[in-house]
């Protein structure tokens, strides 16, 4: 990707992810996080009340960090990142990432971008966005 | 406002953690960026750490006897707050440098903020915490603000 073919309201290549219980576990052992909410389906359903394991909050973050970095394909650094996660997910379900760009700045190379991972039902349960820099070769 | 927030507790913004160093290796980047999924090969190879990595190589190593029932750990900079229940939260960060292989790095976190919203279903609390990654030579890695909402 280079800076001259983006636009805004360009889309980026969307990506369709189905975490199941070993990815969530990998995930959670990597951290060293023992929430039962993610391993432990009678204490997240009976004592939390979730309808399943619940898939850890800062992967759906990653996720958004891995649309924006496979669409510069290495032309390009990410400066700044933000999201927040809104409304939970759980093993089972089949969740999109995506984004589109929302403002081009040609003179400092920097290009704004609006994230999002949505569920089946097409909520946004984790929005983001991002400043990318392009190699300008200045 | 319901006045949730005492002045004793409004005196632990600023309140820091202790320096935190750790070692990004190889080995550790290549499970990261397997559980994540990444398919960049120099993530998956461990040659640099995916932009989120951080999160993991600072989250806190506790001991067994420290986790609560749920299994969840006590974060120390946090005082105790009127409100428990956490809601959503989020992280906003600022990128100087990437993160490669074999580097210590080290985290100075700081409770940078407390302050109460009213809801639609009743107060909140939201805390703020910002974390700065330095690398050896002192330069700046990145920078991360964590918001977190109690309820």
């Amino acid at each position: 990707m280079s800076l001259v073919d983006v636009s805004v309201g360009q889309t980026l290549p969307e990506r369709e992810y189905t975490p199941d219980n070993i990815q969530l576990f990998f995930y959670n052992a990597v951290l060293w996080n023992a929430h039962r909410i993610h391993y432990d389906l009678p204490y997240a359903t009976d004592v939390e009340g979730y309808p399943g394991l619940v898939i850890a909050g800062p992967l759906l973050g990653d996720w958004l960090t891995q649309c924006v970095l496979e669409w510069l394909d290495a032309d390009g650094a990410l400066v700044r990142f933000e999201y927040s996660n809104r409304l939970a997910s759980y093993i089972g379900e089949t969740l999109t990432v995506g984004g589109s760009v929302t403002a081009v700045d040609t003179a400092t190379g920097e290009v704004e971008l609006d994230l999002a991972v949505r569920n089946e039902a097409e909520e946004i349960i984790t929005p983001g966005t991002a400043r990318v820099r392009f190699d300008t070769g200045r | 406002m319901s006045g949730l927030l005492s002045e004793g507790l409004l005196a632990n913004i600023g309140r820091q953690a202790p320096p935190r160093t750790e070692l990004a290796t190889r080995r550790d980047i290549r499970k990261y960026s397997i559980a994540t999924g990444q398919r960049l090969r120099k993530f998956l190879e461990g040659d640099e750490a995916p932009p989120m990595y951080h999160v993991a190589l600072f989250w806190d190593v506790v001991e067994l006897d420290q986790l609560s029932p749920d299994g969840v750990s006590i974060d120390a900079l946090l005082p105790k707050f009127p409100l428990e229940r956490a809601m959503a939260g989020g992280l906003k960060i600022d990128y100087h440098q990437p993160i490669l292989a074999e580097s210590w790095l080290t985290a100075h976190r700081t409770l940078s903020d407390i302050y109460e919203k009213e809801g639609r279903s009743g107060p909140l609390i939201f805390y703020e915490v910002v974390m700065e990654v330095v690398g050896e030579d002192g330069r700046a890695v990145l920078t991360e603000k964590t918001t977190r909402i109690l309820r």
